[in-house]
């Protein structure tokens, strides 16, 4: 046999790495192509920082930029809590009729689709804003609510593998040595658990980050950048959908491909920086 | 072959049977054809192409037919230029360019648009003044015209959308709209949002409007689909395709497909009114 089982599992997945890297670097280079007769025409911090009004030859995606992280970086905060709660329940806390009943709903939440969240947000949480808080309920705080709860599931379900991944010789040996149950998981699982829970916590940003659906149907799209949570906002991708329909030359049309950009950079800055973070922890440990 | 087996059969031929009606009738004249024909023009005439062009190529694998946007300007200037065989706008072609491009029009729908609040707002009448000032935030609460003192939730479509065309076009007179209004992405979400927001306001096309919502009179014209087609409701405007002279060929064809019972079905499905 000239080559070895080895070397063909190396090379099939090499060829795989390869190809995936490849895929995602030309993506970004087809937006960078396809957007460029937007960079030619007008001026080009305008587009990142100016406002957008295609009457007017102004197509600027700051306020667009501006509501995706007003929405994905709260939604993310809130959701964080909560799964930590739950997956520690889950995991380690709860009894076991609570575990098995728990983790079952969490996985069943994650069957749900987006568009259901949506509607229950506009015909349930979108009066209820309205009447309390005052506004047109179509708002940054609704996209947020739901949103949270849209990616908690996949924040709890990470979390939850990570912290039953850990090693149970090391649960068994702090046991022994009398620690109790919150003791064990605070100082014996959290910290080998990192790792793993950074990875779902990067996943759900991504998530909040790219979920097109509920923003477009709770946040109201308004184009001003938002500056309180009743206020709407428009985010990059609910542009990306609403812009789609306009003729294939215009510029604004072009202009999708600067709003993919834009969320192409924050996915790659949000996973970065996480990493970044979460390695320097694992060292001083 | 088993009882069962004869029986989904003789079922599944009864189907075809039964369904053929659907692939043929209006449709016939297209057999047997083949060639090109290219579409520009209007974006609010673009689902009623493609749905057209879709039934007929997929009964005549010969005939491929391209649909483009670009606006009633572009589609006018392209069939004038011979670019294109048919030019769609979403008005009447203006005498100075019927005149020297010698074109044909066909309005084979109208595009209507209703302004619509909440059932539950007593606010049920407007005039086009208060209606620009509201979509220009003058007006900011529902009090100033004779309703609950709330604010004033302005929705409006995106900038592609032929509805709001015809809405800044012929309601607003080309005038503002708010920063503040709030996107929804389709007529049916622009339904769902004023059905659910008792102090919003919203236009609608009329072919969409049913009793979730309620339809506000505007300078004393309540929006119906008989005032859109006796011409009373001025918020409308016919669509239109264009061709150079006399149509020809699959031009001609496309055309005449437009105007039969099964062309117009589509323009209803497609939220229009029919001109028949």
């Amino acid at each position: 046999m000239i080559f070895s089982r080895e070397t063909i599992a190396k090379n099939v997945f090499l060829f795989c790495t390869l190809a995936s890297a490849v895929t995602i670097s030309s993506i970004l280079l087809f937006m960078i192509a396809l957007g460029l007769p937007l960079f030619q025409e007008s001026f080009f911090l305008s587009i990142w920082s100016g406002p957008w009004d295609p009457y007017q030859g102004l197509y600027g995606i700051r306020p667009m930029i501006s509501g995706t992280l007003w929405i994905a970086l709260p939604a993310t905060a809130l959701s964080l809590p909560l799964s930590l709660g739950t997956s520690f329940v889950v995991t380690s806390l709860g009894g076991p009729g609570l575990r098995r009943m728990l983790g079952a709903l969490v996985r069943f939440m994650t069957g749900i689709p987006t568009v259901i969240y949506g509607f229950v947000g506009i015909f349930l949480l979108v009066p209820l804003i309205r009447e309390g808080f005052g506004g047109a309920g179509m708002c940054v705080l609704a996209a947020v609510i739901v949103l949270a709860i849209l990616i908690s599931p996949t924040m709890i379900l990470f979390f939850s593998d990570s912290l039953l991944a850990v090693d149970p010789v090391d649960v068994r040996t702090a046991k022994a040595l009398g620690a109790d149950r919150v003791q064990r998981l605070l100082y014996v699982i959290l910290p080998k658990a990192l790792g793993g829970m950074t990875s779902g916590f990067i996943l759900a940003l991504g998530r909040a980050l790219g979920d097109t659906l509920i923003s477009l149907m709770l946040a109201g799209n308004a184009i001003r950048a938002p500056r309180g949570f009743l206020e709407p906002a428009r985010t990059l991708t609910a542009h990306i959908a609403l812009v789609n329909a306009a003729d294939f030359n215009s510029l604004e049309f072009r202009s999708i491909f600067t709003c993919g950009i834009a969320l192409y950079l924050f996915t790659t800055t949000a996973v970065v920086a996480v990493r970044f973070i979460g390695r320097k922890k694992s060292v001083v440990q | 072959m088993s009882k069962k087996t004869i029986q989904m059969f003789i079922v599944f031929f009864a189907f075809c049977f039964l369904a053929s009606p659907c692939f043929g009738g209006a449709l016939d004249a297209f057999e047997g054809q083949k060639g090109t024909l290219k579409i520009a023009g209007g974006t609010a005439h673009i689902p009623v192409m493609k749905e057209a062009a879709k039934r007929i190529m997929t009964l005549n694998k010969d005939i491929v037919i391209t649909v483009g946007g670009g606006g009633s300007g572009v589609g006018i200037k392209q069939v004038g230029e011979g670019l294109v065989d048919i030019g769609n706008s979403g008005r009447a072609p203006k005498p100075e360019e019927i005149e020297p491009y010698n074109l044909k029009m066909f309005k084979w729908a109208i595009d209507g648009v209703a302004v619509t609040v909440n059932p539950a707002n007593p606010v049920k009448s407007l005039t086009k003044d208060q209606l620009k000032d509201i979509y220009s935030e003058k007006i900011s609460n529902w009090k100033a015209l004779g309703g609950a003192d709330h604010e004033i939730t302005v929705y409006t479509r995106d900038e592609a959308s032929g509805t709001r065309e015809v809405f800044w076009e012929k309601a607003l007179d080309k005038g503002d709209i708010s920063t503040k209004a709030l996107f929804v992405p389709s007529n049916g979400a622009m339904k769902t949002a004023v059905a659910n927001d008792p102090y919003a306001i919203g236009y609608v096309s009329v072919g969409h409007m049913d009793e979730t919502v309620a339809p506000v009179t505007l300078d004393g014209v309540t929006p119906t689909l008989e005032t859109v087609k006796n011409g009373q409701y001025k918020v409308s405007r016919g669509l239109y395709s264009n061709t150079q002279g006399e149509p020809k060929g699959l031009a001609k064809l496309f055309i005449d497909y437009l105007f039969t019972t099964e062309g117009q079905q589509i323009v209803i499905d497609s939220g229009f009114i029919s001109v028949k």
